[in-house]
């Protein structure tokens, strides 16, 4: 058992945890809430002796510990696994088991490949996972990996285990596999500490709630006797009320028509039509191909087949350029690797689709920039000290502000969403719905693609699924339930339900 | 909201030293070298030390653009042999001054339009395919000048004084490379295309994803520096009045030295060209120094080398 209690911690004299409080029983899972910037990671960072603590006590076991640096918390059996994860992918599943402790013949270095290409194979079966250690570990699905990140702890005699947002890149069924793992943990006596955005997972897994509030100790609740709106309270400290805005908008003719779109090897055969106002969902497991079709509407990717229309006109779109000059916008899913420049400014971020607007004959408007980039931070709420702090040193929900006004910003009439709401805390979330809704009123069509079931169910007018590459069921609004989706999306029967 | 603002000014600051950091670094060198040496302060002396660096500076401006896309252009100096080959035959032959010049700024242009169509259309990685266009135009300058250099380039005045003359007191390559520099300046921070430099470098991905051509920027920038590679070739024909098979060799070492002693990542993205400018002049005044001071030119290489050291240390202790 591990008690954490009076825990403070100023960087520079900004103090980013004061006075929390965090308990973790034997054979518990415990979630740690907060919304980004609450301390969850700074706390889990002293836990892992990465960080130290200006003041409070860590017990173990009822023992008072000093934990200076991650081999301290490793000896008491305290493993984090990362976010990103710590595999090298060209070295087998057995040799990152063993990395940095292999085993060898005394002292020579020459290692006993065979003894721990066994007790590999030993401790994934006990895990129920059926992979052959000698497999490139780049080779395995990201879920896989994840729950090779949980045998390398075992192997390590974890006792105490934290996970920060395990699932934010698995598929339905990875997160079931690895769910079943942490479940047969636990009952083996093994904790687990869960940090997650994502409700209906920590509800589903998690035995008690701590919730952190700008570096402060909100409460503890245990899961069967608080309801999600308790705790996004408790998160936020007011009310945020319904989950998902209303929104009210008459949906017209249509703008966008896809017929037989296909990239071989990705997808084949997509056909759909969005209409002006209309929130067009995209549900599947990840790898169905859904992001492909995005890139190649936007000319990101070439088609081997199929056409596309803009008002009913047949359009040819060789290039994101060609895109953009048919009204389309593309809001990327991975905002940092896709979406922008992190070294640039807000500014920099929000004009750089708009530079043909923001200048004449080549050369930049000051005036013009500071203008369109002052709009977009009030209209957007962009929590920022001003235009030119960089994008960097944003956190992810206004990260994903930045990449939307910039795309606002080219007066889009078609928009293509990406995981719109992926690493972002539920206050941002909720305005960015806000955002999307305005949009669809002022009858911009929108194709949202999301992993989220409930953000699909809760803001789309329909929704299209596909499954490896096909599309496999179209849902209207009355119909719309997260089982329906999900038999499509795993391979319910094909056709159209209406 | 407090402790964000703190940070961003925080940011700020150190943002400001590290930029400014090179400047710092180029005054004290020179209190240095002048209190070791005060006939360095003589106008003759400091003239001299703008006139050679103005060569080098000029290609190092090219420099800049390539690798705040995150390129290299090794073939700065193969240009620049050729180029001035070109001309210098061209004037021995008689033609205009002016179109002499003229047709050598066109011919670098295109020997670095040929870098920039081979590294995007042909995705070579910008290292290989300059490392061979560096031995392709040497070699096409060896053939070109049958290993010889040219000579007797005749006595055109207005030439001659494009490298050895004076404009307002000032001598013309100083004044060439100061006009190219407001230029270049001008051009990466407030035009459209400067931006878009910045952002290939900064986020290929997402500069595309954007809207941005980034074939058409990268294969620009190796233009400019072709361009900017000739232009400094006019000026050592100029000075020399002859043109060097052997010409510019190793100048391309120097050019990404002094873009690298001016703070710019050579992960492209980050930088400016103030500071190669500054990395530039650091460079020249440590030669000049050293010569004054009497060091021997072997210890003056490890001198150089170490002071490059030193300042990329320093600086990934800022950025740290």
């Amino acid at each position: 058992m591990i008690q954490m209690s009076g825990i403070t911690k100023a960087f520079n004299g900004n103090v980013v945890l004061e006075n929390v409080q965090f308990e973790l029983a034997n054979g518990e899972i415990h979630a740690l809430m907060g919304e980004n910037g609450a301390g969850k990671s700074t706390m889990m960072k002293i836990l892992s002796g990465i960080y130290s603590k200006d003041a409070g006590e860590i017990k173990v076991d009822g023992e008072a510990v000093q934990l200076k640096s991650p081999k301290d918390a490793e000896k008491l059996g305290i493993i984090v696994i990362h976010q990103e994860l710590n595999m090298l992918p060209d070295l087998t599943v057995a040799q990152n088991l063993f990395l940095g402790k292999e085993l060898t013949y005394g002292k020579t270095g020459i290692l006993k490949n065979r003894q721990m290409e066994k007790e590999a194979a030993e401790l994934l079966s006990k895990l129920g996972l059926d992979i052959n250690p000698r497999t490139r570990t780049g080779d395995l699905s990201v879920g896989k990996q994840q729950i090779i990140e949980i045998a390398k702890a075992i192997a390590s005699d974890a006792k105490y285990i934290v996970m920060d947002e395990p699932t934010a890149a698995l598929t339905d069924r990875e997160i079931e596999t690895l769910f079943r793992t942490i479940h047969e943990l636990k009952a083996k006596g093994i904790s687990f500490v869960y940090i997650s955005h994502r409700m209906e997972e920590i509800f589903a897994i998690c035995d008690r709630i701590t919730i952190l509030r700008d570096g402060q100790y909100v409460g503890v609740r245990n899961i069967p006797e608080t309801n999600f709106d308790e705790i996004v309270a408790m998160m936020v400290g007011r009310e945020l009320g319904e989950r998902f805005p209303e929104r009210n908008c008459a949906i017209g003719k249509t703008k966008l028509e896809v017929r037989n779109l296909t990239v071989n090897g990705s997808f084949q055969d997509i056909s759909f039509k969005l209409r002006r106002g209309e929130v067009l969902g995209v549900a599947g497991l990840m790898g169905a191909g859904r992001t492909e079709v995005a890139q190649t509407i936007f000319g990101y990717r070439k088609a081997n087949n199929g056409e596309i229309f803009i008002d009913g006109q047949k359009v040819s779109i060789k290039s994101p350029i060609d895109a953009m000059k048919y009204g389309i916008g593309f809001v990327t899913e991975d905002r940092k690797t896709e979406g922008l420049v992190l070294d640039f400014s807000i500014k920099d971020n929000i004009t750089l689709a708009n530079l043909e607007k923001c200048s004449s004959s080549g050369i930049v408007k000051n005036e013009e920039e500071n203008r369109m980039v002052a709009k977009y931070i009030e209209d957007l709420k962009i929590r920022t000290s001003g235009p030119n702090q960089s994008a960097k040193s944003l956190s992810g929900g206004n990260q994903q502000k930045v990449v939307i006004a910039k795309w606002l910003g080219t007066d889009p009439e078609v928009l293509i969403l990406d995981e719109p709401t992926r690493g972002v805390d539920i206050g941002a979330k909720k305005e960015i719905y806000h955002i999307i809704n305005q949009l669809a009123e002022a009858g911009v069509a929108i194709l949202m693609i999301s992993s989220e079931l409930p953000e699909v169910i809760g803001m789309a007018d329909r929704v299209i699924v596909m499954k490896e590459g096909n599309l496999t069921g179209e849902v209207n609004k009355e119909k719309m339930t997260q089982e329906v989706i999900m038999q499509y999306a795993t391979g319910g029967e094909k056709g159209v339900q209406l | 909201m407090q402790q964000e603002e703190k940070k961003v000014s925080n940011y700020k600051s150190k943002e400001l030293v590290s930029k400014l950091g090179p400047l710092f670094g180029l005054i004290l060198l020179i209190i240095v070298v002048s209190i070791l040496n005060p006939s360095f302060l003589s106008i003759a002396n400091i003239f001299n030390v703008l006139r050679q660096v103005s060569i080098s500076a000029i290609i190092a401006f090219g420099m800049t653009f390539v690798i705040l896309t995150g390129g290299i252009d090794l073939s700065v100096g193969s240009t620049l042999a050729l180029t001035g080959a070109i001309a210098a035959s061209l004037l021995s032959s008689g033609m205009d001054p002016f179109l002499t010049m003229g047709i050598a700024l066109i011919i670098g242009l295109i020997l670095g339009a040929i870098n920039g169509v081979i590294i995007t259309k042909g995705k070579v990685a910008p290292f290989i395919a300059t490392l061979a266009t560096m031995t392709v135009y040497r070699g096409l300058t060896l053939v070109y000048t049958d290993g010889r250099p040219i000579s007797k380039l005749g006595d055109h005045y207005s030439f001659q004084l494009f490298g050895k003359g004076y404009f307002l007191g000032f001598p013309v390559p100083v004044v060439t490379m100061v006009i190219a520099f407001i230029v270049l300046y001008f051009i990466l921070q407030k035009t459209t295309f400067g931006r878009r430099v910045y952002a290939v470098g900064g986020n290929e991905e997402a500069a595309k994803l954007s809207g941005i051509n980034a074939d058409r920027v990268k294969i620009a920038v190796y233009a400019i520096t072709g361009l900017l590679a000739s232009l400094a070739a006019l000026i050592l024909t100029s000075r020399l009045n002859s043109a060097q098979p052997t010409a510019g060799e190793s100048y391309e070492l120097d050019a990404i030295a002094a873009v690298v002693l001016g703070g710019t990542s050579l992960n492209g993205g980050k930088g400016w060209i103030f500071g190669t400018l500054i990395g530039a002049l650091i460079i020249g005044v440590l030669n000049n120094g050293m010569n004054l001071i009497g060091v021997s030119s072997f210890w003056q290489q490890v001198v150089k080398g170490i002071v490059i050291l030193i300042a990329v240390l320093m600086d990934r202790k800022k950025t740290a």
